[in-house]
């Protein structure tokens, strides 16, 4: 059984600790992973944007990476969403869109695969924080994953988990939209920020990295840093006592 | 700063005006916060919300599927109960037609209800062009005419605007201090709209939906100023766009539960009128002439383009709107067209053929899908924006910086290789910059992001690079497997192939 891991661009780049904290987990409970080194990144930022031609040339690397895989698992809703899109993407390249249907199918994201795949909602963390949980809307929204991280976080001992108000929101992310369209992403984030800060959480959690850099980096900007972690990292630092 | 006064060129710039107007902020938060709770309770309340919608989506989708044929028969029907329906293929067309009636009647005033084809089509002032005064009697329309301005939300045109701007409005208006009070400032429209009414030569309304099989008008309105309109000035002109059509009435129960609840979650709006002709013998009132205003206008590009086809389905109930995290901050004004939010920043370039005519709408949106979320006839919006951003790229209007930007990501993401050493080179360009592993420099294409955020520095190691030494580590820490793990993914690889065999049969059978 090959289990193998669809890092994201993002964290391999920039929050290697994320893709490390999930196969801790999972080597904790007996799964073995395996990296495939010829992903890059799923094509999204170039998909969104309107450049399908260079998605296509970044989405590729991820249909030979995982070719073999019989799972991929993943950080990032957004992503995995992205792999949902190639089927327009490569709607005009039968062998390619095949790849893709096989990778669609067994690709999930990290809180999905735990809780759905693995049956495994209790994974015996303790994280005695107050913490707040910000449902990014591709992972959420679009690919419907809304329960799992919740089942995952209200079993973690000691965790006090706070409602984020308007937590269904967009933080104002949105990949090239934060650059292109800076003001309106810097309103959205802002009114995000305010309300994480209105919770009094000691710990912002998602399972975004894109969402929680665009958060964090703000909070930081106005100087009321947060701890900012994803999901794998405060459910692995909750286990390892790290 | 009203809309009319700005020279803001681009959606970017008027974004940032309105993003510097915490009036417009504020109102716009209130309301829309106000109307997406009471469509969400609305939705609860109904029950089997998903399927009202899915059947909602079907009926809108064959409608247009169909709408040649449910066209002729919607104007069939309406010709035999005596009204003049006429077709306009552009907003010239129908400008000239509304025209030409009202100067065969020698009308000097219109009573206008609220209809956002009239808006599309800059009515008003085409008929201030030939001296006949059009006077909106909505509320909400009558304060943003009275303010010389369009409005910014497609059911509460005035939604920009805070209490004491309107009782200011409302003050000039009637030349003497009002009350703030919503009964005051009510109470002086209305009698101010009641001799419009009673005086004008010409009744105007919108149309939400065009019943074919009876060729019948179905106007929803809150302030019975529509029903007032429609039945005493002595000729109606009722405009509406080409996709407005629903087959039956039996059809109109499915809109009927859809639109007032997605709109404002009203389980029905105040009044809701179904028209069929003009004044019969005998009846108590009425207009002598009924003329429709059938206007395509950019709508029948969408017909046939199995990307944008489902656009027509839209049935204007403005939810899209009021869950906008974008709409919530920069209000509707910024989009620079008559129909804002999501379904504006689709509408708006979708109904012109000329992308060099497009201008940056599309890109006015992080593509969160609330919008999609919220619509009643599930029209994905945020597919559409991709959609229209790829068009344009298509067609070489891109900017020449993103564009190569893009070449060079697809360089370094289409090969693993390339892709380390970028982040290798990377990590040496972003040193000079970075303090205590943040860059806060608003420097090349980082400044949009550094206004607002700090960035983060590459990892020392990236993941690729440490998984060799990871992977030796995970080696000893493997566990066992834990109780059930390996059953747990056979199960799911046996439930994956099973569905790929009924995914075979459906796709043969």
């Amino acid at each position: 059984m090959k289990v193998s891991l669809f890092i994201t661009c993002l964290c391999d780049a920039f929050y290697p600790r994320v893709g490390e904290a999930m196969v801790r987990l999972l080597a904790r409970h007996g799964i073995r992973t395996d990296f495939p080194s010829a992903q890059t990144c799923c094509g999204q930022p170039a998909f969104n944007s309107g450049y399908w031609e260079e998605a296509r040339a970044a989405a590729r690397t991820l249909l030979d990476a995982f070719e073999d895989s019989d799972f991929v698992v993943s950080p990032s809703g957004s992503c995995v969403h992205m792999l949902h899109r190639y089927r327009e993407l490569f709607r005009d390249d039968p062998a390619a869109l095949s790849k893709a249907e096989r990778l669609c199918e067994k690709t999930y994201e990290f809180a999905r695969f735990f809780v759905e795949v693995l049956g495994i909602a209790d994974l015996g963390a303790k994280f005695p924080h107050r913490v707040t949980y910000h449902p990014s809307c591709h992972g959420s929204r679009l690919l419907g994953v809304r329960d799992e991280p919740m089942e995952l976080l209200k079993r973690v001992e000691g965790l006090e988990l706070v409602p984020l108000p308007y937590a269904e929101d967009c933080c104002g992310f949105g990949g090239t939209f934060s650059v292109k369209m800076s003001e309106i992403s810097g309103a959205m984030v802002g009114e995000k920020a305010d309300h994480v800060l209105e919770t009094e959480a000691e710990v912002l959690t998602g399972s975004d990295m894109g969402c929680l850099m665009n958060i964090g980096g703000h909070l930081r900007h106005r100087g009321r840093p947060l701890r900012v972690m994803h999901l794998a990292e405060l459910l692995y630092e909750g286990v390892s006592g790290a | 700063m009203s809309a009319a006064e700005t020279t803001a060129k681009t959606v970017k710039e008027r974004a940032e005006e309105a993003l510097r107007d915490d009036f417009l902020r504020q109102s716009v938060r209130y309301t829309t916060d106000r109307l997406r709770s009471a469509r969400l309770q609305a939705a609860r309340d109904q029950g089997n919300w998903e399927a009202w919608r899915e059947r909602g989506r079907q009926i809108r989708s064959h409608t247009i599927a169909h709408l040649d044929y449910y066209l002729n028969q919607f104007a069939e029907n309406a010709r035999a109960n005596g009204a003049h329906v006429h077709f306009a293929e552009t907003a010239e067309e129908a400008v000239r037609i509304v025209q030409a009636i009202a100067q065969r009647k020698g009308a000097r005033t219109v009573a206008k209800s609220k209809s956002m084809v009239t808006e599309e089509l800059h009515l008003n002032k085409a008929l201030e062009d030939i001296g006949v005064q059009p006077i909106e009697t909505d509320l909400g329309e009558y304060i943003i005419q009275l303010a010389g301005e369009t409005p910014s939300h497609i059911i509460i045109p005035s939604i920009h605007k805070t209490r004491r701007q309107v009782a200011d409005l409302l003050s000039r208006e009637a030349g003497e201090e009002l009350p703030t009070d919503t009964p005051s400032l009510a109470g002086f429209a209305r009698r101010r709209l009641r001799e419009v009414f009673l005086t004008a030569d010409i009744g105007m309304t919108g149309c939400n939906f065009a019943i074919a099989e009876t060729g019948s008008i179905v106007v929803f309105e809150n302030e019975g100023n529509a029903r007032m309109v429609s039945t005493v000035p002595k000729t109606q002109i009722t405009l509406m766009g080409m996709e407005r059509i629903i087959p039956t009435w039996a059809d109109l129960e499915v809109m009927a539960t859809l639109l007032p609840r997605s709109a404002t979650g009203q389980r029905l709006t105040v009044y809701m009128s179904g028209i069929s002709g003009p004044r019969r013998e005998g009846d108590g009132d009425g207009p002598e002439e009924l003329h429709i205003v059938i206007v395509d206008n950019g709508r029948s590009l969408q017909l046939g383009d199995p990307e944008f086809q489902e656009l027509l389905n839209c049935i204007r109930c403005g939810a899209c709107l009021n869950v906008c995290p974008v709409y919530r901050h920069i209000g509707g004004h910024a989009y620079g067209s008559t129909y804002s939010g999501p379904i504006g920043a689709v509408l708006k370039p979708a109904f012109k053929k000329n992308i060099l005519e497009w201008d940056d709408v599309a890109d006015a949106s992080s593509l969160c899908g609330a919008c999609a979320e919220a619509c009643p006839v599930k029209i994905p919006l945020h597919d559409m924006l991709v959609y229209l951003r790829r068009r344009k790229v298509e067609a070489g209007r891109a900017k020449p910086p993103e564009a190569l930007g893009m070449k060079a990501y697809a360089a370094v993401m289409g090969d693993a290789g390339r892709f380390r050493r970028a982040l290798k080179l990377g990590r040496l360009g972003m040193k000079p910059l970075a303090r205590d592993g943040f860059i806060r420099a608003r420097i090349g294409p980082l400044a949009g992001w550094t206004r607002h955020r700090v960035f983060p520095v590459l990892a020392g190691q990236s993941f690729r690079e440490r998984w060799a030494h990871l992977e030796r580590e995970l080696e000893r820490e493997l566990a066992p497997a834990a109780p059930g793990v390996s059953e747990r993914l056979e199960e799911a690889l046996r439930r994956r192939a099973e569905k790929r065999e009924g995914g075979v049969e459906r796709h043969g059978g």
